[in-house]
């Protein structure tokens, strides 16, 4: 039976999942050609909210085209503009003040942690728990404050421009992100007690979409999905950025290579956060939150290239310069892309009602798929 | 031993079951740690973080003046076209032709709240409101012109 495997055949069901549907979080649709309850194929069909975003930008200037990229991975915000902000800075070799690196790598995490806990929320409820959804907004709401104290917005942040950050910070952002990491500490255990060691939980994701590591190199996969793995890829150890180099945090890796182990990277990943924080909060230095710069960027002519870590994986800024004001070409490398692409091999010879199971683990935000 | 390890397995499941349950009920049982606002009844002790970006607003001072000299660079700084500003020449009193501005129109259903033209303005003449109740009926009630009747720039600003 499993030489079919990949190929249809007459009698195959063909089901649709998507592109509404609550277990893809978003626009994305599944077409999943199944023989009896087996998988044989999954094909994404992408293209649902798709908005141009790399033309947009062609046409927007270097301080402007920041803005759009909040909209790729929007659970990464922060992060997206990092990279953005970077590639910038690197064509036009704009020194950051050591303020907003630390500041920047801060924000950053704090975007990590409300990531990941949105998707602790909507992992469990894909398969079937209702409660721990609640219990990670409850947390990611004090993120989502102190955000908006800093940087006047929730999710679409726009914090970072070339040479340094947007404002200064609040007053009282000390004072909460240290609020936020004794409640958090003690959050984190209770997430644990109620999902991490639930025999429920553990029987339906231990074995399930096993994606081996040189699948995961071969397929392009990044981030949690990959260091799942086995794969060490994290781009904040391997070509720190910003002040990663100086902070104290440890790459995670598991060898499990099945959901759970995707799962129990990105648990174990918001305690690394809470410790990079930590380091931080306090030794923020004095200074600028902004280098000087010309009215007007123009990258000289040539190609650029950043990377970062964002809460997914691996994001690629490429920019290409003709001398312009505005960039000539831009290119996203988005970690979701290539995460969703291990899918149909993750899900092919497995029972349908673990491909919520593991599609949960790999964390898809659709627009950043979809840019 | 197999009937041994299955036994175990059975009692380790139920009590992390068990454990999870304890959890739910403590939150059962505690509702002081229930942080959900009870949005609109909360509506006059709402308070928004003080820069929280709902729409950008043009400041007028009480006598009706405003800092806005219509340089346009907000409306250069803004990537999706939402700010149009429209200029005229007022006559100085000595007689001198001076540019002013005529409307300051913006499009909020355009606006994304990135705060590029507030850091963009020299005068610091428009800034963030921390409004956030913006549907309307009608999609033209969106379009506003910022300036008020009859105010004009303050004194001194150039
Ligand atoms: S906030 Fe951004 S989008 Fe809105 S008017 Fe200002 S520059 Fe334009
Ligand atoms: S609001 Fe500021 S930037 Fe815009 S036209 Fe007036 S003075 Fe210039």
């Amino acid at each position: 039976m499993f030489e079919e495997i990949g190929t249809t055949t007459e009698g195959d069901l063909i089901i649709n999942v998507g592109p509404q549907h609550p277990a893809t979080h978003g626009v994305l649709h599944l077409v999943i050609t199944l023989n009896g309850e087996t998988i044989k194929k999954v094909e994404p069909h992408l293209g649902y909210i798709h908005r141009s975003i790399e033309k947009m930008c062609e046409s927007l200037t270097y301080r402007q085209f920041i803005y759009v990229t909040s909209r790729m991975d929007y659970l990464s915000a922060h992060i997206n503009n990092h990279a953005c902000a970077l590639t910038v800075e690197k064509g036009m070799q704009i020194e950051v003040p050591e303020r907003a690196q630390v500041i920047r790598v801060i924000m950053d995490e704090l975007t990590r942690i409300a990531s990941h806990e949105l998707w602790w929320g909507a992992m469990a409820m894909d398969i079937g728990a209702f409660t721990p959804f609640f219990h990670a907004f409850r947390e990611r709401e004090k993120i989502n404050e102190i955000m908006e104290e800093t940087c006047g917005a929730r999710l679409t942040m726009n914090y970072y421009v070339p040479g340094g950050l947007m404002a200064e910070l609040h007053p009282d952002f000390q004072k909460k992100v240290k609020e936020f990491i004794v409640l958090f500490k003690r959050k984190i255990d209770e997430y644990d007690e109620l999902v991490t060691g639930n025999i429920i939980f553990i029987n339906r994701m231990k074995g399930v979409g096993i994606l081996s590591k040189e699948d995961a190199i071969s397929y392009g996969c990044s981030g949690p999905a990959a260091r799942g793995s086995g794969v060490n890829c994290d781009i904040r150890k391997l070509y720190p950025y910003a002040v990663y180099d100086k902070v104290q945090f440890d790459e995670i890796l598991e060898t499990g290579c099945d959901s759970l182990a995707r799962y129990m990277i990105r648990i174990r990943e918001m305690k690394q956060s809470i410790r990079i924080i930590e380091q931080l909060i306090d030794n923020i230095p004095e200074g600028d939150f902004q280098a000087k710069t010309k009215a007007v960027l123009k990258l000289p002519k040539g190609e650029f290239y950043t990377r970062v870590e964002t809460a997914r994986g691996e994001l690629g800024v490429y920019i290409m310069s003709e001398g312009a004001t505005t960039p000539y070409r831009i290119k996203f490398r988005s970690p979701g892309f290539s995460n969703l692409s291990a899918l149909d091999h993750m899900a092919r010879g497995s029972k349908l009602g673990d491909l919520v199971a593991m599609m949960g683990t790999l964390d898809l935000v659709i627009p950043d798929i979809d840019r | 031993m197999f009937i041994v390890k299955y036994i175990k397995e059975v009692f380790g499941g139920l009590k992390s079951l068990l454990v999870g349950m304890r959890r739910t009920g403590y939150y059962f049982t505690h509702h002081k740690e229930i942080i959900t606002e009870q949005y609109p009844d909360n509506r006059d002790t709402l308070v928004m973080a003080d820069r929280f970006k709902g729409e950008v607003i043009l400041l007028h001072d009480e006598n009706n003046e405003h800092a806005c000299t219509g340089c346009t660079a907000c409306e250069l700084a803004c990537p999706n076209a939402t700010i149009k500003i429209v200029t005229k020449f007022d006559i100085t009193p000595e007689g001198k032709k001076k540019k002013a501005i005529d409307k300051f129109v913006y499009h909020l259903e355009l606006c994304t709240m990135c705060n590029l033209c507030i850091v963009a303005c020299p005068t610091d003449a428009i800034k963030m409101a921390q409004t956030f109740e913006h549907s309307v009926f009608n999609r033209a009630d969106l379009t506003k012109i910022l300036n008020k009747p009859d105010s004009k720039i303050r004194e001194g600003i150039e």
